[in-house]
């Protein structure tokens, strides 16, 4: 029973966070929104908190979820990335009646992440992600009186469902030809036999369809762009984040000897994902869409990491998440300041935008800067360490490939530098007041994207758990 | 000394620009800070002089800090005669930057910041001696370069901006490619490194080394022009605020130049021998294209920018003759080519701030009205086509004579081919001085025009100090770098 409380303390603080709101909402006592914000902001931090200082780990229920440091990690970036977005949605969620369920449903999804994350067992990972997946579909359709925000939701639960069909599919095959499900007897089952690949690479496209690889992106833009902006950003940084450390773990322990095989799948899942989500986001005029089209290129980066296959590269991996949290969200946060007080997307609208706002423009351009890879920024550290660790396997037209490819999304990234910074416009965007919340949010990305790549702290860290 | 310092320095300053207020006080600062560079700058050469009369080291004052361990990443710092030249390069121009740019009205803060943040690139990239932290800085120059063009500078100001950006970028990526096969092909210990002096000892094969040395030289070529690589420098150049020309060509194009000898000709020279012929056919194209190409040009900035199309290519084909005088050569014509140019392009700022024209046929006898510009435009004409006792001369010479010891008929042509360019060069700079400077006035109201302040006297001084002491004395610039140079030598006299 104390190995229950000590190895899962991250998931029961979680859930004791819910049942807090859940009590909250229930009660007869009235709550005003600003109040449930605090609460909710102040349980977070401390889970964070918490999260950072406990210790312990080991297997439990049969060995069906284990925990160990890289994992509490990984959730940890996770929690840190989820405060993030709550205190950017600050604003927004001050305007909206359902504050409370918003929580609710998006720490449910949390809470699935870390039982996926956690388990060592095919079946306790399906349960994980299909928990992680489904209140995803509910918060797309958050802006319940605007109709795009529900056909967001319809796609992305169609599309989520058939993912979901392939992965179980790719499961019960695996299990029909081993016999089993767990992963340590799965390392030692794992073969060339059709079947087991066959069923291997029905798993690999449920991935592919998560973390909006190309050929498996065609939801993502219409999703990001329907949903509000706070759970855009959630799909876009933890909920992907998520299912990336869940597919490092996957690929590289428990089918770490097919490489050979699901190196070439990768490795054309990677250009493919680079080139499309470029050409694709150099045509968006929609920030929103511009960010998920240039984040599927992310994800092209991020499968260069993946095809390096060794401790460097799940360590660059899991180092790109965490900038990727910081770059993402300082650029999302800024949207969402603008979308939500102004009810402004476009790129042409933030045309003259240095103007009227300086200090967001700056935190914007960082950002992009970030994403971009342009050093000092930490995504320079990232995105380079990425593509070091593809070339480790000498494979040098992917990376020549991946280097060429940095310098296409430079392009668009500086085009919404350019409107910002250069472009004239008789209406700029009027100056944006914060509350303290964004405030906060904003200044901890940027301090991450500055001193996460320039202080090397956090990728020893991670390679010291990865070793 | 530490070398850390020279980064420190910018840093420092650029953050104190974020807090004050005020035009004045934001000038102050930058100026204090170019000032503080350069003396650094002056107090590093007289400490390396000092040390280097004891000390036969090939780098000194190195300082080696693990930075990534897993990676075996470290910021190693040090420099041998020829990053002093160039740190001292960037001192002097920035310092005639920061003059230059005295009366920048608006959003100066942004514009002084940058312009340091832009010196802390090239002082980084200079002082490295690890491929990531060079290659860190290399990229961390890139982007405000972006933004000072686009935001303050004129004409098709973004569209040159953004080709510059993405060309340069495009660079870098090439370089990155080079450099990780230099990282994964090379091991101390089974361990691999960025670290320069430890690949320098490794024995890459010369398969290899063929393999990614054209990565990083056509990469680090992209910065210096390299043809056909050089279309976004007149772009650059014409659409650039007066500072960032000067930067751009003085400094910037250099770190391509240095990028090319330090990383590429020193750790691959087999493959260095084995393109050399390319090299030299591409420096000559540049040579005489980037000469007839200025022939045709109308605009100052355009002409002084492709005239550095075809400078640029006098250090390209010093390094692609792989020997010691041409090499020397290299890097002389570095040194002249961003001190002369800075000049040009401080003065030609000069000229359009008071008539508001760069276009020659609208320009004439500007020598009655503003004597002090038309005379140092003058002196950077003569210094740009070889004049002795410039700067330019002995550059240019020693390129010369270095590229004809190299034996066999190919090279003799090229070096001839090359001379030829004078002829072109004395044209167009005649032509332009002449028609700007001399002869009557063509517009009347030219007349009521004043001459330079004491800002633009001070950095035009600051520069032509720099272009005459290596005019008059070029053997302490050649005594500096010369045993850099021979470190190099000797890497590539293994393989002739």
């Amino acid at each position: 029973m104390s190995n229950f409380f000590l190895f899962m303390q991250q998931e029961l603080l979680l859930t004791a966070i819910i049942f807090i709101l859940l009590f909250m909402k229930l009660s007869t006592i009235e709550w005003k929104t600003k109040n449930v914000l605090l609460v909710v902001n102040i349980l977070l931090t401390i889970n964070l908190v918490a999260g950072i200082f406990i210790k312990g780990n080991g297997s439990l229920f049969g060995d069906m979820f284990q925990q160990t440091e890289l994992l509490r990690l990984e959730k940890n970036i996770l929690n840190l990335g989820t405060l993030l977005i709550s205190l950017q949605s600050y604003n927004w969620l001050l305007k909206h009646k359902h504050a409370t369920e918003f929580y609710l449903l998006m720490l449910s999804t949390l809470l699935g992440m870390f039982f996926m994350l956690s388990s060592s067992n095919l079946l306790m990972f399906y349960v994980g992600l299909e928990l992680a997946s489904i209140p995803l579909a509910a918060l797309a359709n958050f802006d319940l009186d605007k109709r795009r925000s529900s056909e967001a939701a319809m796609k992305y639960i169609m599309s989520s469902a058939f993912a979901s069909g392939l992965l179980l599919f790719g499961i019960s095959m695996m299990y029909g030809v081993t016999g089993t499900v767990s992963f340590a007897e799965l390392q030692t089952a794992a073969s060339d036999q059709p079947l087991f690949l066959f069923s291997f690479i029905l798993i690999l496209a449920g991935f592919g369809f998560k973390i909006s690889a190309v050929p498996f992106h065609l939801w993502t833009a219409d999703v990001y762009e329907g949903s509000p902006i706070a759970v855009t950003s959630y799909l876009s940084v933890i909920s992907k984040g998520s299912m990336i450390f869940a597919m490092t773990t996957v690929l590289f322990t428990v089918f770490g000897q097919l490489i050979f095989h699901w190196y070439n799948i990768i490795a054309v899942l990677a250009v493919l994902s680079m080139i499309v989500g470029n050409l694709f986001a150099i045509r968006q005029q929609n920030v929103k869409r511009f960010l998920a089209f240039s984040s599927i290129s992310q994800v092209g980066f991020i499968l260069i990491g993946v095809t390096g296959a060794n401790a460097i590269g799940q360590s660059s991996v899991i180092y790109f998440v965490l900038i990727y949290i910081f770059s993402n969200l300082a650029a999302f946060g800024v949207l969402s300041l603008v979308s939500s007080e102004k009810g402004k997307e476009t790129i042409d609208d933030f045309k003259g935008f240095y103007k009227t706002n300086p200090l967001l423009t700056w935190v914007l351009a960082i950002a992009l800067f970030s994403l971009a890879g342009i050093p000092p920024t930490a995504g320079f550290f990232g995105k380079f360490f990425l593509i070091l660790a593809g070339a480790g396997k000498n494979n040098y037209p992917l990376i020549t490939i991946a280097a060429l490819n940095m310098v296409v999304s430079l392009y668009y990234y500086l085009r919404i530098i350019k409107a910002m910074f250069m472009d004239a416009n008789e209406t700029p965007i009027e100056k944006v007041e914060m509350t303290w919340a964004p405030k906060l949010s904003m200044a901890i990305c940027v301090a991450g994207i500055v001193i996460t790549g320039i202080a090397s702290g956090a990728y020893e860290y991670i390679y010291s758990l990865v070793k | 000394m530490n070398l850390t310092l020279l980064l420190i320095l910018p840093l420092v300053f650029s953050l104190l620009l974020l807090v004050v207020k005020g035009p004045k006080q934001v000038r102050l600062v930058a100026l204090v800070a170019a000032v503080v560079q350069l003396g650094a700058g002056l107090f590093l050469l007289m400490q390396f002089l000092a040390e280097r009369a004891t000390n036969n080291a090939a780098f000194l004052f190195e300082s080696n800090h693990t930075w990534y361990k897993a990676l075996n990443i470290s910021y190693h710092v040090g420099v041998d005669g020829i990053s002093v030249a160039m740190i001292l390069l960037t001192a002097f121009v920035v310092l005639a930057g920061v003059l230059v740019s005295w009366k920048q009205e608006t959003m100066h803060k942004e514009f002084f910041f940058l312009l340091l943040f832009l010196s802390l690139g090239a002082y980084g990239f200079f002082i490295s001696l690890d491929l990531f932290t060079m290659f860190f800085f290399l990229e961390v120059a890139v982007i405000p370069k972006f933004l000072l063009i686009g935001i303050w500078g004129s004409g098709k100001k973004e569209y040159s901006a953004l080709k510059l950006a993405l060309m340069l970028m495009a660079g870098s990526a090439l370089v990155f490619v080079g450099l990780s096969g230099l990282y994964f092909n090379t091991s101390i210990n089974g361990v691999h490194s960025f670290d320069l002096l430890e690949i320098s000892k490794q024995n890459i094969s010369p398969a290899l080394q063929n393999l990614f040395f054209p990565f990083a030289f056509i990469g680090f070529g992209i910065f210096t022009a390299l043809f056909p690589f050089h279309t976004w420098v007149p772009d650059g150049h014409s659409s650039a605020p007066t500072a960032a020309s000067m930067f751009l060509a003085g400094i910037s194009m250099k770190l391509g130049g240095y990028g090319c000898l330090r990383v590429a000709t020193y750790l691959m020279p087999d493959a260095a021998e084995h393109y050399s012929t390319i090299i030299i056919i591409l420096s000559c194209i540049a040579i005489l294209y980037g000469a007839f190409a200025t022939m045709m040009q109308t605009d100052l900035k355009y002409i002084n920018a492709y005239s550095s199309v075809s400078h640029c290519g006098f250090v390209l084909l010093g390094i692609g003759m792989l020997t010691k005088t041409s090499i020397n050569g290299a890097v002389m014509q570095m040194v002249s080519h961003g001190l002369m140019t800075a000049l040009f392009f401080a003065v030609i700022g000069m000229i359009y701030d008071r008539t508001h024209t760069r276009q020659v046929a609208q320009l004439g006898g500007l020598l009655k009205v503003m004597p002090f510009i038309s005379s140092v435009f003058v002196i950077a004409g003569l210094c740009s086509l070889g004049l002795p006792g410039l700067s330019g001369f002995v550059a240019e010479m020693t390129v010369f004579m270095g590229s004809w010891e190299r034996a066999g008929a190919f090279y003799h042509t090229a070096t001839i081919i090359a001379c030829a360019s004078i002829v072109v060069t004395a044209v167009y700079i005649l032509r332009a001085v002449g028609s700007s400077i001399m002869g009557p006035i063509k517009n009347n109201e030219h007349l009521q025009l004043g001459d330079a302040g004491w800002n633009e006297k001070t950095a035009a001084v600051v520069l032509l100090v720099g272009i005459l002491v290596m005019g008059i004395v070029p053997f302490w610039l050649t005594d500096l770098i010369n045993p850099g140079t021979e470190v190099i030598i000797q890497k590539l006299g293994s393989i002739k």
